[in-house]
């Protein structure tokens, strides 16, 4: 189902947690909402939900009006960050509680018939009489969209949902959630303030900021044409660096960077590196190499410092180095912000040092 | 390196020894043996006739009076200590502060000026004296009188049983419940009751103990009537004041047993709680 959220404003007191944020989600699409913590992506999330009341703006989905209407009735699954499974119930009565309380509900055998497909969709049958406290994070994790998804929903939800898994089960978990979301086809909104989750799972990443969604667009746009300095900063590994713009010019002194072409009036601007923008040469210079990454691939990722600054860079090849070496750097390009907000790409003025 | 090891926060075994003799000495000297005392003392003339005291006519009617005070009392308390504690652990409303140091009140205040309160609205000088004795409304001296001195004494003890374990627990599953179609009654009765059902178990013996041997404010209210309002224990004093030990001490036996059911069987709760959380985990 298509989700409209139109200028939603919400205060707690004198804070503003939502300062009027639309977005629209289009059927079966899979959207992140990706901020840190305080952007107001989880009372974004909890409004939709009809658990929270927005004090002006509405949410309509599939083109129906949703204010006023409470949570109970508007069939949005809603996986919590911690779960929230009902303690006292085995994992097969949480998974049929959606179907038990039902007003015209349906027989013990098809609820039970129901419940059982959904725990073999989610992969744990042989957990049904189990109690969440008897299963491990990822299981509890599977318990809480099975019961979800329990409710035929319009719309899932699912916030920070792998926050308590750990690293290596994460990823795959990551997958097999945006896999069923292919299968099953149901519009889906992911609150994570993990740009690699958000990214890789999501068709469209909404860049949230002190209650306002800076920018929503795929992961590729976001950070080829960040909007704002914020968004070129949150996302991807980008070094900020300070330069002055002057004759079209950037300059970085006092750091040892070759001057980059832009068009952007004179004064000061900031400028976001990417690893890849930034390529280290071998040799003696007046950089150090600090730490090294996939040292044995071709395209070494290094840390290197001077006077006291730590750029992410990438090894352009040449003789392979070691912490501590002396080196060069040189920039393939870069974005960079006026004062003014405006952004330009950047480029090298002289196409030298290749090699 | 003869020495056995021993963990940095561990006190040296002779402090533990002494710290432990003096705790089970203070429960032998304090707990124990006067509740042993007063069984010996009514038995002392042998069952019969702590028994035949116990059947005396004033004794049963103070045995049954306490029984209906207890039954009226718990279920009160019961609703109303769970409709604080849900009100106090899942909402936020002003005045929530106030609320919470309103139900621990009859803990800090004494039983008898409870009582006295009592006399003051409701006996025959009191401000609703003249409109009660118009209709011919007996409160004070009389069971409704001893039924409200206890329910206001023993208020807090479902309520402070509960709040806590629901403050824990949060409104997590309350919200999840809401989402997946549940309404207001539905997620009361099949998430949040459920989830306190043995703190609330708990919660009700207790008060159920106290409801029974409450004796400071159902003294003031009582008018001690004999065979009319006189509950248990207001009963247990009136025979030692006469010199009836044998009867006042069965009678206190009797009172006393009912209060060590109660807390055995919150004990067997307890640890059924703990193994149904424990061995699950």
């Amino acid at each position: 189902m298509s989700i409209e959220v139109r200028e939603i404003v919400r205060r707690f007191g004198a804070t503003a947690a939502l300062e009027g944020v639309s977005l629209h989600v289009a059927r079966g699409e899979f959207v992140a909402l990706l901020g840190p913590s305080g952007s107001g992506k989880t009372t974004l999330l909890r409004i939709l939900a009809g658990l929270e009341g927005s004090d002006v703006g509405s949410v309509r989905i599939e083109g129906e009006d949703m204010t006023g209407v409470p949570a109970r009735e508007r069939r949005i699954g809603v996986v919590f960050q911690h779960y929230a499974l009902f303690r006292h119930m085995t994992v097969l009565d949480n998974v049929a509680f959606g179907l038990r309380v039902r007003k015209r509900r349906p027989s013990a055998a098809e609820i039970a018939r129901r419940v059982r497909e959904l725990l073999a969709l989610v992969q744990i049958p042989e957990l049904e009489r189990r109690y969440p406290e008897q299963i491990s994070g990822g299981q509890r994790q599977r318990v809480a969209l099975a019961r979800a998804l329990a409710i035929e929903p319009r719309l899932l939800l699912l916030d920070e949902p792998f926050g308590a898994l750990d690293a290596l089960v994460r990823k795959d978990v990551r997958r097999w959630v945006r896999g069923l979301h292919d299968r099953l086809g149901i519009s889906t909104i992911l609150v994570t303030h993990d740009q690699e989750e958000a990214m890789e799972m999501a068709d469209r990443v909404a860049v949230m900021e002190r209650g306002r969604i800076v920018q929503c667009d795929t992961a590729e746009a976001l950070l080829r044409e960040p909007a704002t300095p914020f968004v070129a900063g949150f996302l991807g590994e980008a070094t900020r660096l300070d330069c002055h713009v002057r004759g079209g010019v950037a300059h970085f002194d006092p750091l040892p960077l070759p001057p980059l072409r832009v068009t952007l009036p004179d004064g000061p601007a900031q400028a976001f590196l990417r690893p890849g923008d930034i390529a280290v040469h071998a040799g003696p210079g007046p950089c150090t190499v600090r730490a090294l990454r996939d040292a044995a691939e071709e395209r070494a990722r290094l840390v290197v410092e001077f006077g006291g600054v730590l750029l992410d860079a990438t090894m352009a090849g040449g003789q392979p180095v070691q912490r501590g070496a002396s080196c060069r750097m040189a920039l393939r390009g870069g974005i960079l912000f006026g004062a003014d907000g405006r952004r330009a790409d950047a480029e090298p003025v002289v196409r030298v040092l290749a090699g | 390196m003869s020495e056995r090891f021993r963990p940095a926060h561990a006190d040296a075994p002779w402090a533990r020894a002494l710290l432990a003799a003096s705790a089970v000495l203070v429960a032998i000297v304090m707990l124990v043996l006067p509740l042993a005392a007063v069984f010996a003392e009514a038995l002392r003339r042998g069952l019969p006739v702590a028994i035949g005291a116990i059947l005396d006519e004033d004794s049963l009617a103070a045995i049954r009076l306490t029984l209906i005070v207890a039954a009226i009392t718990v279920p009160v308390n019961l609703a109303g200590g769970i409709a604080a504690a849900w009100a106090v652990a899942k909402c936020d409303f002003p005045g929530k502060r106030v609320l919470v140091t309103l139900i621990e009140l009859p803990f800090s205040v004494s039983p008898v000026i409870a009582g006295l309160t009592f006399v003051l609205i409701f006996g025959a000088q009191g401000w609703l004296g003249p409109w009660l004795q118009a209709r011919d409304i007996q409160v004070i001296f009389a069971v409704p009188g001893l039924v409200l001195a206890t329910i206001f004494v023993t208020f807090p003890f479902v309520a402070r049983t509960v709040m806590p374990l629901m403050q824990e627990q949060g409104r997590d599953e309350e919200e999840a419940a809401a989402t997946l179609g549940a309404s207001g009654f539905q997620i009361f009765s099949r998430v949040t009751l459920p989830n306190v059902k043995w703190a609330l178990l708990s919660g009700v013996l207790l008060c159920n103990a106290r409801a029974m041997g409450e004796f400071g404010a159902v003294s003031v209210v009582s008018g001690h009537i004999r065979g009319e309002t006189n509950t248990m224990p207001l009963h247990v004093e009136i025979l030692y004041n006469e010199y009836q030990f044998a009867g006042a001490f069965a009678v206190a036996a009797l009172l006393a047993l009912l209060g060590l059911v109660t807390l055995a069987a919150k004990t067997m709760l307890d640890h059924a709680a703990g193994r149904r959380a424990g061995g699950a985990a």
